[in-house]
């Protein structure tokens, strides 16, 4: 077996393994970095964010009140020490990606522009028009290439982390090209893999968005924080599950039911006006305009489409002028995906799973509760999203918490002896599963593509906008008796050379993981937050559920749920009001 | 259209064979497919065996650009119905790289050239974080905004008939790059591209084709590139001849 050593190995090539990657260089220069990632690097799910980037730069802001509406918009369940390190670093690592060629939109003197997003109380979302996780992806991307320390396993596929004497060592992987599997052992390990979208039907993320670096780190005991919380973004278009940027209501779109009514006043969200108001209306959070969606639909007011109910996203009032110049991508998106023109017609738009709020439990150095092992970005939880992402906050939290794990990751790499002699035999074993379990194995009659549809499908019918016990009850034994079958199930193809059918597989496994986490930790919190609405719970719990939950892997049995005090700083909580 | 399409793909499986083969799949395929829901349906329902890359199905990742009937394209943005509905559409990888597998090309050369041009920010001195921002005009940024719109997806490589000819030809959309860095106001490294990009493989044994500003699916005009950056090289040269040594 082929082993390789590094001192930070960073699974994950999106923008936070970047940033953490540069970090670690910028660090301690001398050590050797490993990138490995599924895909080439700017392949990474952050090229599709379109939006903006989120931090405090303008004279009429603060933050005291970047923080505010973080919090707000996370129904108090964000730890407020993880937020305030956020906000205080945000902007220095937005001057730097800047500093790095990202080019972002401009006012006429040069200066950086802003524009407003949902849940703000003042404008303060950076933008390079409505590419800007990609722009920042490839501005991260090509800067990093200048690094001669960092060596980049480009679609390399990793199985398995090797913990031994109580610390990560490194992890396995397989190098697609080849079917060769290796052994990369490491000083510390940074997971940067993004989330777990892919497990719902309906989602603007990636196919590749499986949640990998969560299964990972599940299984080797860390556990899974605030897995319940889960976000869909109002605007996605029908079918395809494409996003429509919030920027399309930023600069002033308005979002209409089937009579053109601007629902949204019906919902406690402040009263409709020609123009933007920020926290008010369409400039709502995510959770609360997805919420509105629903009861729009049951109450017979949303829009019959072939693919369901849908309600309409108008922009038609901003313009050419202004689309051209400010969301080019959502008039790009809708006339290749929707042949419609959204300069003369409305887009047909429903909420669709985005973001996981949840993920791997880290302190505010990255650090997860198994030492040498790092998280940062959609992957890890930190956490400043809570039971509801502020639109714009996850791109610049992969900057300030990728660069904040690879400090870290660098301190603790130098004070770590080489990896223990043991961990071979534990990559041994790794590779004999795999061959067994799935390479040289000749029967099974589960299909992959079965098995993945009716996960998603019991997501959907369980785990959606509104819960109830019953509901999550049934669709966690729907997930607990997929993965029995799992183990029958069939490989189309046992070939050493670009498996993508062994990838498939791979990835469906540490997905029905993180299905059965996220049910698991909807059903335990009898509560409503955020994006976590029980009807048969209607309320928010201060008294029980100010904390996090976090699901612990067991061998056989579902997850084991336990609870972690939320931090609260300086900001009590109170109710969230918006449009005011 | 009708219910059904004949998709012909082209197969390639190291392990057990020398040569390519093509195999044939009946697809029934709804209005709004394009032709990677086709091979989609194809890997999960009739033979997971095929092997293609895709992620974002929205036209930005670059992950699915392949050649359907003899054109490159991004499969996820190419609808079936735009496609001549009474022959088989025809699926290969892009032209112009080695095939791993399948629809799989090797597109690590992309990678070392992306890196010989020093496609990043080079200055003499970087500016402190306190400072602040480079101040950067609308105008200014206009300037090279256009080339940094490549998303990766290697079109451009697969239709430079100069490219397939001479793999070394640094080729469209690194140089596109390239001149993305150089047009940026806020970058000092132009006079380091230009040695790379002036050497045989560089920018001169471009023949302008035009086929990469064409296929681009982003409208990124590498051709355009290539230009500006041969005029720039030659007044250079010019320069370096005809003034005197403290003007140039």
């Amino acid at each position: 077996m082929d082993t390789s050593s590094h001192d930070v190995l960073i699974v994950g090539g999106g923008g936070a393994g970047l940033r953490a990657a540069i970090a670690v260089s910028e660090a301690d220069p001398s050590l050797s970095i490993a990138i490995v990632s599924k895909v080439y690097p700017m392949r990474s799910h952050t090229v599709a964010a379109e939006g903006g980037a989120a931090a405090f730069v303008k004279d009429n802001d603060s933050l005291d009140d970047h923080a505010y509406d973080t919090i707000s918009g996370s129904d108090w369940l964000c730890d407020q020490d993880a937020v305030e390190i956020f906000v205080r670093e945000a902007p220095e690592e937005m001057i730097q990606l800047e500093h790095w060629g990202c080019p972002w939109s401009r006012e006429p003197d040069g200066r950086i522009a802003v524009r407003p997003f949902g849940g703000m109380k003042i404008e303060r979302t950076w933008f390079a028009a409505d590419k800007t996780g990609f722009h920042m992806l490839h501005t991260l991307y090509q800067t990093a290439l200048k690094y001669p320390t960092i060596t980049w396993y480009d679609e390399w596929f990793v199985t398995r982390l090797l913990v031994d004497g109580g610390r990560c060592q490194g992890a396995v992987a397989i190098e697609l090209a080849t079917g060769r599997i290796h052994t990369l052992l490491a000083r510390s390990t940074i997971l940067t893999t993004g989330g777990c979208g892919r497990i719902f039907p309906y989602t603007t993320n990636a196919n590749i968005k499986t949640g990998d670096g969560m299964a990972l780190a599940h299984r080797v005991g860390a556990p899974l924080k605030d897995m319940e919380f889960i976000q869909y973004h109002p605007t996605g278009l029908p079918f395809t599950g494409i996003l429509i940027t919030e920027a399309a209501r930023g600069e002033g779109g308005w979002l209409l039911n089937k009579d053109g009514y601007r629902y949204l006043q019906d919902y406690n969200l402040g009263t409709p006006e020609p123009k933007p108001v920020k926290r008010s209306m369409e400039l709502g959070p995510r959770d609360r305009l997805s919420q509105a969606f629903v009861k729009e639909m049951e109450t017979g007011r949303t829009v019959e489409s072939p693919y369901g109910p849908i309600v309409h996203l108008d922009i038609r009032h901003l313009g050419a002028q202004v689309i051209d110049a400010k969301i080019p991508f959502v008039r790009e998106l809708c006339l290749k995906y929707e042949n419609i023109d959204p300069v003369q017609d409305l887009i047909p738009v429903r909420p669709v799973i985005h973001y996981m709020m949840g993920g791997v439990h880290t302190d505010t150095d990255g650090a997860t509760s198994v030492p040498g092992l790092y998280a940062a970005g959609e992957v890890a939880c930190v956490s400043i999203n809570g039971a509801n992402r502020l639109g714009s906050n996850s791109l610049t939290e992969l900057l300030v918490y990728g660069a904040r794990a690879g400090r870290s990751a660098a301190l603790h790499s130098r004070t770590q002896p080489k990896a223990d002699s043991g961990i071979l035999a534990q990559a041994l074993d790794e590779e004999r599963r795999l061959r067994q379990d799935f390479l040289d194995k000749t029967t099974g009659k589960e299909s992959i593509a079965g098995l993945r549809e009716e996960m998603q499908q019991a997501m959907e019918s369980g785990a959606g906008i509104y819960r109830e016990a019953q509901g999550l009850q049934s669709s966690a034994e729907k997930i607990s008796e997929l993965r029995d079958r799992f183990s029958d199930v069939r490989l189309g193809d046992r070939s050493l050379t670009f498996n993508t059918d062994l990838v498939a597989c791979l990835e469906l496994s540490n997905m029905l993981d993180l299905a059965g986490a996220v049910i698991h930790s909807g059903l335990e919190r009898r509560e409503s937050r955020g994006a976590h609405q029980r009807t048969d719970h209607p309320a928010r719990d201060d008294e029980r559920y100010l904390s996090h939950s976090m699901a612990y892997y067991t061998m056989d049995g579902p997850p084991r749920i336990e609870y972690l005090p939320v931090t609260i700083t300086r900001w009590p909580p109170a109710a969230r009001v918006y449009g005011e | 259209m009708s219910d059904s399409i004949t998709m012909q793909v082209f197969r390639y499986r190291p392990e057990t064979a020398a040569e390519p083969t093509w195999d044939t799949f009946e697809v029934p395929a709804g209005k709004e497919w394009m032709v990677l829901d086709a091979l989609n349906h194809i890997k999960d329902h009739m033979d997971g065996s095929l092997s293609y890359r895709w992620a974002c199905r929205m036209g930005v990742c670059g992950s699915c650009g392949m050649t359907v009937n003899g054109e490159p394209v991004l499969t996820c943005a190419t609808y079936l119905t735009d496609l001549p509905a009474a022959e088989p559409v025809r699926v290969e990888p892009l032209k112009g790289f080695p095939v791993i597998r399948d629809l799989i090309g090797d597109i690590q050369d992309f990678v070392h050239k992306l890196k010989r041009v020093s496609a990043w920010i080079v200055r003499e001195e970087a500016k402190p974080l306190a400072g602040g921002e480079y101040l950067q005009t609308p105008h200014e940024l206009s300037q090279f905004k256009q080339y940094s719109m490549c998303i990766n997806c290697l079109l451009c490589y697969s239709a430079c008939p100069i490219y397939r000819l001479e793999p070394e030809f640094i080729g469209p959309a690194v140089i596109a790059l390239a001149q993305r860095y150089n047009l940026d106001s806020r970058d000092q490294g132009s006079e380091h591209r230009m040695d790379v990009l002036s050497q045989d493989d560089g920018i001169w044994s471009c023949t302008f084709v035009g086929e990469c500003a064409e296929v681009c699916p982003k409208h990124v005009d590498p051709a355009g590139a290539i230009q500006r950056y041969k005029l720039a090289a030659s007044i250079d040269w010019l320069r370096s001849v005809l003034l005197p040594r403290g003007r140039r």
